[in-house]
């Protein structure tokens, strides 16, 4: 059925994002508690790693929050007023 | 550095009188607009995404992440960094996870999803108690601190200070209810963000505006070890326990669900979190900075001298750089924020005491409209007058561990609930109950074993449960339960109804 494709698509989408969610998060966390040293190590001047890093958490975050906006606007919606329209009719 | 910490400024009540002012004309306003329940709780679901994001913002940014991360960062540096990107990252996984269902699905409370197909007395009732539990710890930390950094910024002694933010947030919450609530947020959040970026651009501008220069000032007075971590990751197991609290109590906090109801629909409450994490996110990435610039400019003495726990490295910054009137302009903001955000978790603990307890669990949904906005009224004024009652009884107690124990609460009880009914057809009412129950109460217990109390508060040798942040059993536990409970009990017709429910969560079809 259509609708349950639907669902499953936007689970598939979401657990991706939470997925590398994760990754990005704990893994930034993880690596901290793993290798002090590296994330001390200067980039440039007196900005080190570990700087970059939690700025990078940040930004990567609301990264992912767009990605999921962009197709959520783009290939969600339109499949839900697409099933809508069809339920209504029926 | 002589500081006007302390002393009531001309330019600090005048700023504060401004704020204060303009929010209860605005609370006036909406006070007309405020007759029916959908216009108390939900703003009429009227909301625009970008007025929700801010609304969201500003509920989420307290005086405890504007002033208390600065002053980590002022004197633990790096650490105070990694604290603040666990701030952030729980709203990817509300959007990811639960933001559209949760709008699409309810109506004025979390718990409307949870009983959705459910048995509405228990569930109503365990959700309640989640959500309350929740609020009361939240609140609680918010009032206490409230009641210092106003004594601290402003000399006004610490009941008037706790009374006077009790009093002031009443009016906004009885009479505009959730449309005043809403646009006191918008007008805390924006102040906020000018002021944090205008601090920052003050910061920046001493270091010709490379941070790197700034990075340095502070290494060269603090040695490099301010710029690398310290003792927050030493032990990998309790940082990823936090992370799991931050993250996923958003989830479960009543007071943020609740604002979802305030936009049209689906796709509005989308972008409104799109516009809440850029915000949030623009704010904890110049929060360090200003941290940093309190270490460099200011020094890590005088900010201990002032506040042991280094909560006014904010404003001190602030007075260093753009004088007095500055300083006054950024208290009052502070007070602003404590304002709004104790607003927005009392018309949260409102709306689940009365449309979840009152009209649900006791008249079984027959309640008149006239009849429920009484109730909600009530119940406001009884929140608030607890909420002032225990800032005043914990005047001087340690509470900064409350709101990480809201979270875990938050995240343990609520959030598993919330979560399986949406997901599974077999969850059902001994599910949710068990769920919410065992989740809230294993936090609480765990913390009370944990240092943070049987350590700090209790002054035992050695704690029983060694994490000082327990989501990463709680939080598991709470869908354990849920699970064992929901398949060693059956509930045919919870499982019938799953299909019209999954129809309203992905196709908003019955939507509110």
């Amino acid at each position: 059925m259509e609708f349950r494709g639907l669902v499953w698509r936007r689970w598939r989408v979401s657990l991706l994002l939470t997925l590398l969610l994760f990754v990005l998060y704990y893994g930034y966390i993880l690596l901290i508690a793993a290798n002090r040293q590296l994330v001390s190590r200067a980039v440039q001047g007196s900005t080190t790693i570990g700087i970059v890093l939690a700025a990078g958490v940040i930004v990567g975050a609301w990264a992912l929050t767009a990605a999921y906006v962009i197709w959520a606007n783009r290939h969600y919606d339109p499949a839900v007023t697409h099933l809508r329209e069809r339920i209504r009719a029926e | 550095m002589q500081t006007a910490l302390g002393t009531p400024t001309i330019a600090a009540i005048v700023s504060f009188l401004v704020i204060v002012a303009l929010t209860l004309a605005i609370t006036y306003w909406a006070a007309r607009r405020t007759r029916s329940t959908r216009e108390f709780y939900a703003a009429g679901r009227s909301v625009s995404p970008l007025q929700n994001g801010l609304a969201l913002a500003g509920d989420y940014m307290s005086a405890a992440s504007f002033l208390g991360i600065t002053g980590l960062v002022a004197l633990r540096g790096y650490d105070g960094m990694i604290y603040a990107t666990g701030w952030l990252v729980g709203w990817p996984a509300l959007m990811f996870l639960i933001a559209e269902p949760l709008r699409n699905l309810g109506k004025f409370t979390f718990a409307d999803v949870v009983a959705f197909r459910l048995r509405q007395v228990p569930v109503r009732i365990a959700a309640a108690f989640g959500a309350i539990l929740t609020l009361l710890f939240y609140v609680l930390a918010q009032m206490v601190g409230a009641g210092n950094l106003i004594a601290l910024m402003f000399g006004l002694r610490y009941e008037w200070a706790v009374i006077g933010v009790g009093t002031v947030m009443l009016a906004y919450v009885l009479f505009g209810g959730m449309i005043a609530t809403t646009w006191v947020q918008i007008i805390k959040a924006i102040l906020l963000l000018f002021g944090v970026t205008v601090l920052t651009v003050l910061v920046l501008s001493r270091f010709s505006f490379s941070p790197d220069s700034l990075y340095a000032a502070v290494a060269s007075r603090y040695g490099h070890a301010a710029l690398e971590p310290g003792g927050l990751v030493s032990d990998p197991i309790d940082a990823v326990s936090l992370g799991l609290a931050l993250m996923f109590g958003l989830l479960g906090l009543p007071h943020i669900l609740m604002r979802f109801y305030t936009v049209p629909d689906a796709r509005a409450a989308r972008t409104s979190v799109l516009y809440a994490t850029g915000f949030i996110g623009y704010f904890y990435l110049i929060i360090p900075i200003v941290g940093f610039g309190a270490s460099a400019l200011v020094g890590r003495e005088v900010v201990r001298q002032v506040d042991a726990g280094g909560n006014m490295a904010a404003p001190l910054v602030a007075e260093l750089l753009g004088g007095t009137p500055f300083l006054g302009f950024i208290a009052a903001v502070a007070f602003a924020t404590i304002l709004a955000v104790v607003a927005g978790l009392t018309l949260a603990g409102a709306s689940a005491l009365s449309h979840d307890i009152f009209t649900h669990a006791i008249r079984k949904g027959a309640a008149t409209e006239h009849e429920q906005i009484r109730v909600a009224r009530i119940a406001t004024l009884a929140f608030g007058v607890v909420a002032v009652v225990l800032g005043i009884l914990f005047k001087g107690q340690n509470v900064a561990f409350m709101v990480g124990l809201a979270f875990a609460i938050a995240a343990s009880g609520n959030f598993p609930a919330l979560l399986l009914s949406i997901v599974w057809s077999r969850f059902n009412t001994a599910g949710a109950v068990w769920s919410i129950l065992t989740g809230a109460l294993l936090a609480v217990i765990l913390i009370v074993l944990s240092p943070t109390i049987w350590v700090d508060l209790l002054h035992h040798a050695t704690a029983i449960f060694p994490l000082r942040n327990p989501a990463i059993v709680s939080m598991p536990a709470g869908f354990v339960a849920g699970f064992v409970a929901s398949l060693l009990t059956s509930e045919p017709d919870a499982e019938a109804k799953f299909h019209d429910e999954k129809l309203r969560t992905y196709l908003g079809i019955g939507a509110e």
